[in-house]
């Protein structure tokens, strides 16, 4: 074990050379060639061409400025493509989105906040994209479809949910609020791929900015729970519906790639071991198993669609995820209650370890699955 | 050719590289036992015992316990397998996987966690431990077929009068000891073993240390502890080969031979009172201890390494009730930390001692030490004892082998 440090040591030069030519030979590269380099200031934000061939592209982000910055590529409409956020001053970071023919937008968020500092990409060329593997393809139209059935029970559920509360019916109302809540959470990941409409909808009270109104499913639950008075929650209410309908009709259309289907899977997972786990997100009803399931129900949804392409490239993963559901959904089942779940609040702190547990089991597989699929 | 740490580090001190070259190549043959070796060089993973005993202690601790979740007892091996390679790596100053914190593909996590790039091996020593719960649950089941290798010795501790245990800071079917002269390299090896073992084992509690209160050379200066007093002194050193077969080692006979070789490990967060101490007249403070707070003397001589008059002591001195003549000769090769864990919701600093002991067997040497220091022990009224938990140890790991090997076969 120690060879390597001697070596190292005495041939310090070669070490310096064989560092950078394996910097060069490890980088992704585009479909045009090396990464993509962006230059970001505070004020500025240079990308390197803005003309691309279609394909996966890389970005090399590079922070010159004081504040910490993003970089985002935006389809039309605001679309995100790919985002990487928290690039502190200093540091350079990569970004790898695919990109089919069509015209973009990229932009630098120093500070963090904004539209940012945009500008315009153009991709051209039919470059075999991602989904041209068969499996692939059928992977991400058959979350699709899910998507689809999902956003139907969405728009279902949160129009009686609207409906009672207008009607002053907080009983009622209390009583769908998860049950609306379970189809969002289970695309939520979709749904998050455009920008702004996700705060407004889903936004906890403590991540809502300056000048904007604390709005959607967590306000109306802070009235129905907290004060009882939803005598003047109508406005909120329709609100929530006319943007789960605007943010409904964005998912359905929205052209997937096998990525966004692995880094879902996953994000859902995070969403469970960071928010419900700890009772952040309902921190007013207490209803996050019922979010927990749903996370669960999503995560497995987009695993499913890719299982036949997971089959070919990495079966081994596939039982691993299998045995991993399998152990959530054993831990979970034990807190059922009636339709629904037990509160948060009536969970143990061993209750919650063992959640914890399963959850960070199933993780680690699930943050291999984005790596095979581009294998 | 993949950017290790070592080679990292090298770029960065390029300009030493022909002086220190030569000390290198020294410092690559140095055996864990020889005293002081540059703090940053590497600490030999393999050998007949695990390195982090009689390794010179260094200035920082991670310790973890770990729960075993899986029930089953191939994958509970294949992670011993993991765990070994990426210990063998760490400890050397790679990388914890083959790929690298920066190597991979942009679409896979790393397999290495990244904030020790740039950082020498440090004297990074990793030791695994095997709790009692891994050969039977407290339920009374052997979950991996064990039950009947679980050695005599391996039972819980009993309560001791006064313990104020947490069960939740106690115990541990698994643990791992890594001890550096680098925080950051200490903490990197924890982060980097609990996240490989996610999904077959559990953090159960861990601890943080960040100033050694013992030494295991003869070479190290005595450290003092946060009560301010030199802590160790009549440690077992490495040095005192003798000693260490009698008291350190489990030798053949012993009990199951996979732990010939090996060593029993009790830890126990022992917090201090420390502004009720801090308050003590100095006069009282070195009578509670048995020792004078400047040069460590014991009371009434000149040198720290005096051998002191037990009958000339308070009846109820920490030094006289822990002496080896007032426990039948048993000894224990200490190995503990200063903890801060902040301060607590009344302002006080919730600090303390992190206690460490090896010994060939707990029941000729903590057991009956503590007993005796449980009931009389001046220093009880400034002590809380609050996380205690015994491991066996194995004996080391051999060039290809795995960790605890000698047990899974």
């Amino acid at each position: 074990m120690r060879t390597p440090r001697f070596l190292a040591l005495t041939t310090a030069a070669l070490a310096v050379a064989g560092l950078t030519a394996c910097a060069e030979s490890d980088e992704g590269a585009t479909a045009s060639g090396g990464p993509v380099a962006v230059n970001a200031t505070d004020t500025t934000c240079e990308v390197g061409s803005t003309t691309l061939a279609a394909g996966t592209a890389t970005f090399a982000i590079t922070n010159k400025g004081a504040k910490i910055t993003e970089f985002y590529v935006y389809a039309p409409g605001d679309r995100i493509m790919g985002e990487i956020e928290n690039i502190a001053p200093g540091l350079t970071r990569e970004l790898r989105v695919e990109l089919p023919a069509g015209t973009y937008e990229t932009a630098c968020k120093p500070g963090m906040v904004g539209r940012g500092l945009r500008g315009t990409l153009q991709v051209s060329g039919s470059a075999a994209p991602l989904t041209d593997d068969a499996a692939l393809a059928e992977a991400t139209a058959s979350y699709q479809r899910y998507v689809q059935s999902q956003s139907a029970g969405l728009l279902e559920k949160t129009q009686e949910f609207v409906d009672a509360v207008k009607a002053g019916k907080v009983d009622e109302a209390k009583a769908l609020f998860p049950v609306a809540r379970t189809y969002w959470e289970r695309i939520e990941p979709v749904a998050e791929i455009f920008g702004d409409l996700d705060p407004r909808i889903d936004g906890r009270e403590e991540v809502i900015e300056e000048g904007m109104e604390f709005t959607g499913y967590h306000r109306l639950e802070k009235d129905l729970w907290e004060t009882g008075d939803i005598s003047r929650s109508g406005p909120i209410a329709d609100q929530l519906m006319t943007d789960v309908k605007e943010i409904v009709a964005k998912a359905t259309t929205a052209q997937l790639s096998p990525l966004n289907l692995a880094n879902g899977a996953k994000e859902l997972l995070d969403e469970v071991a960071t928010g419900k786990i700890t009772g952040e997100e309902d921190r007013y009803s207490h209803t996050d198993l019922w979010d927990f399931a749903a996370n669960v129900e999503g995560s497995k949804a987009a695993i499913a669609a890719l299982r036949p392409a997971l089959e070919q490239r990495a079966p081994e993963l596939v039982t691993q995820l299998d045995t991993g559901f399998a152990d959530v959904d054993t831990a979970l089942a034990k807190h059922r209650a009636g339709d629904g779940y037990k509160l948060h609040t009536e969970l143990t702190e061993a209750d919650l370890k063992e959640l914890s547990d399963v959850i960070n089991a199933v993780s680690e597989p699930i943050s291999q699955v984005a790596a095979a699929v581009v294998k | 050719m993949r950017m290790s740490r070592r080679r990292m580090f090298t770029v960065a001190g390029a300009g030493l590289a022909g002086s220190a070259a030569a000390a290198g190549a020294v410092a690559l043959h140095a055996s864990r036992d020889a005293p002081a070796a540059p703090p940053h060089d590497a600490v030999d993973f393999y050998g007949a015992h695990q390195a982090g005993i009689v390794t010179p202690a260094q200035d920082r601790l991670h310790f973890v316990a770990f729960d075993v979740i899986t029930k089953d007892r191939a994958r509970l091996v294949a992670l011993l397998r993991l765990w070994t390679e990426a210990a063998a790596r760490m400890t050397a100053g790679l990388d914890a996987g083959p790929v690298g914190a920066v190597g991979g593909i942009p679409e896979a996590p790393p397999d290495d966690t990244g904030e020790a790039l740039g950082l020498p091996p440090s004297g990074l020593t990793l030791t695994l431990g095997l709790g009692p719960g891994l050969f039977r649950t407290p339920e009374g089941v052997d979950r991996f077929d064990l039950a009947a290798q679980r050695p005599d010795a391996l039972a819980e501790l009993p309560r001791f009068p006064a313990d104020k245990l947490d069960p939740a800071l106690s115990g541990g079917d698994l643990c791992v000891q890594a001890c550096a002269n680098d925080p950051q390299v200490a903490v990197h090896a924890i982060r980097n073993l609990a996240r490989i073992g996610m999904g077959t084992v559990s953090v159960r509690w861990s601890q943080l240390g960040f100033g050694r209160t013992s030494s295991t050379t003869q070479s190290q200066a005595t450290p003092r502890n946060l009560f301010g007093f030199k802590d160790g002194t009549r440690n077992l050193k490495a040095e005192e080969t003798e000693l260490l077969r009698d008291h350190l080692w489990v030798q053949p006979g012993d009990g199951p031979s996979w732990m010939d070789g090996g060593s029993y490990l009790v830890t126990r967060k022992v917090r201090m009172v420390i502004e009720t101490w801090d308050r003590a007249p100095l006069g009282e403070q070195e009578a509670i201890v048995g020792r004078t707070k400047g040069t460590g003397a014991p009371l009434g001589l000149t040198g720290e390494f005096d051998e002191p008059d037990l009958t000339t002591l308070p009846e109820d001195a920490h030094v006289r009730l822990a002496h080896p003549d007032a426990n039948a000769g048993a000894r224990m090769l200490r190995r503990g930390y200063n903890f801060v864990d902040g301060s607590d919701g009344l302002g006080r600093l919730d600090a303390g001692l992190f206690f460490i002991a090896y010994q060939r067997d707990p029941r000729t040497a903590f057991i009956p030490v503590q007993t005796n220091l449980a009931r009389h022990d001046a220093m009880n009224e400034y002590l809380r004892h609050t996380s205690s938990a015994l491991f066996a140890v194995p004996p080391g790991v051999p060039e290809g082998g795995f960790w605890a090997q000698q047990l899974f076969g």
